[in-house]
């Protein structure tokens, strides 16, 4: 098990109070604190050697440079790809999706489909849409069952030769619901369908081998694994990335440029305008190598005491019910109560000290599904403690007797 | 637990609990529904104007304490008002909620207002009890829009 209370000294935010209060941080799914590696690591950089990436001759720009590629590296080896260059670097999954929509979104003509799920986070609807409106595509969502589980035989009904992509995520943010990606990858590909997997809650939950999985592209945020926010990650495979056109334009993406004619650079710097977060990227590097410290099997292991723990906790408050309760599920807890609204839950529980979330999650077309207007989730991280369950259960009793 | 015992004062929890001039309104002359995306509140509102004076008024919807409360207090403070009078509430109401000076609390309707000052200390709430406020306005502008309030300035 865990040395949890070790952990905790590397995450300087988890010491303080709130309202006077321990503060108890369950809303790791909305974004997770940083360890002190990863502060000192982007702390060091704007110390001692800051400067702009790729063109520069000078000692400091070698450094940023090497700094921002062996970044580059670590993330292909977390994952497993096959290349450095099938990494593209972005503001966060929301631009890698918006990213593809608006690149592979080129090639896709009227009557196109592509097939997502009635729980995906907003980021992976509104951008389909979009195309929807520009290009005439069908999007088809496939559907869940109560407790929150994909309906796989629907899938294989939705998949067709029309099928262009399958965008799906692979732990669901609102509900916790592990989904079987190999299988879905697997089914797509009968149909030559692309696949696209998000990966925001799951790749510092998971093992997650991209060319075992065999998926088209993948995507996920830094700042929900430990990293800074303004971080994140396009995987494709190199030669879908080849052959996209690019997406933003100007500086760093070009190899010459005339009044007449551009010449566009490789991948992945094609389709990295701009200057990048350069001290960004060192900060996902050294969040990755945290949790590699730590150990995925470890990680996984106590997380799942955690949520095991958590549920029984919960179950136990009467008018308490479960929002997401999957066989395979991640550690996340959605539940709302009888009597309460979410966001008095939220305000009360908030000056415990317990940081939890409260709303839709960004998945409005789930809370439709369960028919409520909102949710409470606690979503846990390995620097949580089954302590701090206690106080999040303590904290909803005390809710409950004031509303009574 | 102090802020939070004024934010929670029992007049709020009461008409949570039992919310005034609650339900649907078959005949009404101005109505408007208010929503609130941040956290999934949807309020109706049903009002009966004759010769400028709100006769009757309603709400309807789901949302949380503080929204409920303050539509429910809504009512009984509108009711038998002039619309330009229920202008006047609402300014004054928006001042209790969002203002950091002291409010004269001098008058009966200001008095019964004064529950909602607590929200002052929690800016994320202060949309939730404005939010039948602004959707009261808007049906006594007699609009058939939907009001969001993360559109609105506080």
């Amino acid at each position: 098990m865990l040395n949890v209370n070790e952990i905790r000294n590397d995450f300087p935010l988890l010491n303080r109070n709130v309202h006077g209060k321990p503060l108890v941080y369950l809303d790791n799914a909305a974004t997770t604190q940083k360890p002190l590696t990863v502060i000192e690591a982007m702390d060091n950089y704007y110390r001692q050697y800051n400067s702009n990436i790729h063109r520069g001759v000078h000692k400091l720009s070698q450094l940023s440079t090497n700094a921002y590629e062996n970044a580059r590296i670590t993330v292909k080896d977390f994952i497993n790809a096959g290349y450095s260059e099938e990494i593209i670097f972005t503001r966060g999954a929301t631009e890698s999706i918006n990213l593809l929509a608006t690149t592979l979104g080129k090639r896709l003509n009227a009557g196109d489909e592509i097939i997502i799920s009635h729980m995906e986070h907003h980021a992976n609807i509104v951008p389909w849409q979009m195309l929807r409106e520009e290009k005439g595509i069908v999007l088809k969502v496939i559907p869940i069952d109560d407790n929150g589980q994909l309906i796989f035989d629907e899938y294989e009904k939705l998949l067709s030769e029309r099928t262009k992509l399958v965008s799906i995520v692979h732990i669901s943010n609102t509900l916790g619901t592990i989904n079987p990606i190999k299988e879905i990858i697997d089914k797509a590909k009968e149909f030559n369908a692309l696949t696209l997997i998000d990966a925001s809650q799951s790749v510092h939950h998971s093992h997650l081998n991209v060319q075992e999985l065999g998926c088209d592209f993948l995507v996920f945020s830094g700042h929900k694994i430990y990293a800074p926010t303004g971080i994140g990650v396009l995987y494709g495979r190199k030669v879908l990335l080849d052959s996209l056109p690019p997406y933003q334009t100007g500086g760093d993406m070009i190899r010459s440029v005339s009044f007449e004619k551009t010449t566009f650079n490789d991948l992945p710097f094609k389709l990295e305008a701009g200057t990048p977060n350069i001290s960004g990227a060192i900060g996902l590097a050294e969040a990755i190598k945290y949790i590699l410290s730590i150990g995925l099997d470890e990680i996984i292991e106590y997380e799942k005491y955690l949520l095991d723990f958590a549920i029984n906790e919960l179950s136990e408050i009467p008018k308490l019910k479960f929002i997401g309760t999957a066989q395979n599920k991640a550690a996340v807890v959605s539940f709302i109560l009888e009597d309460v609204h979410p966001h008095d839950i939220g305000t009360f529980l908030d000056m415990d000290g317990v940081a939890i979330r409260t709303g839709h999650h960004c998945t409005e077309p789930l809370m439709k599904r369960f028919g409520v207007p909102a949710t409470s989730r606690a979503s846990m991280s390995f620097y949580n403690t089954t302590d701090e369950l206690i106080v999040l259960r303590n904290s909803i009793y005390k809710v409950i007797k004031m509303f009574s | 637990m102090d802020e939070l015992k004024e934010l929670y004062q029992q007049v709020i929890l009461d008409h949570n609990k039992n919310p005034r001039n609650f339900g649907e309104m078959k005949k009404c002359t101005n109505f408007a529904a208010g929503h609130n995306p941040l956290c999934g509140d949807q309020i109706d509102v049903f009002a009966v104007v004759e010769d400028g004076i709100v006769k009757d008024l309603k709400f309807n919807g789901s949302g949380c304490a503080i929204s409920k409360a303050s539509a429910s207090i809504m009512t009984t403070l509108v009711i038998g008002k002039t619309i330009e009078q229920a202008k006047g509430l609402f300014d004054e109401f928006h001042r209790v909620v969002t203002s950091d000076m002291t409010v004269q609390l001098d008058t009966l309707e200001l008095g019964k207002m004064a529950v909602f000052c607590g929200v002052r200390e929690f800016p994320a709430r202060v949309k939730c009890a404005s939010l039948a406020w602004h959707t009261m306005i808007q049906a006594l502008e007699n609009s058939q829009k939907t009001v969001v309030t993360e559109n609105l300035v506080d």
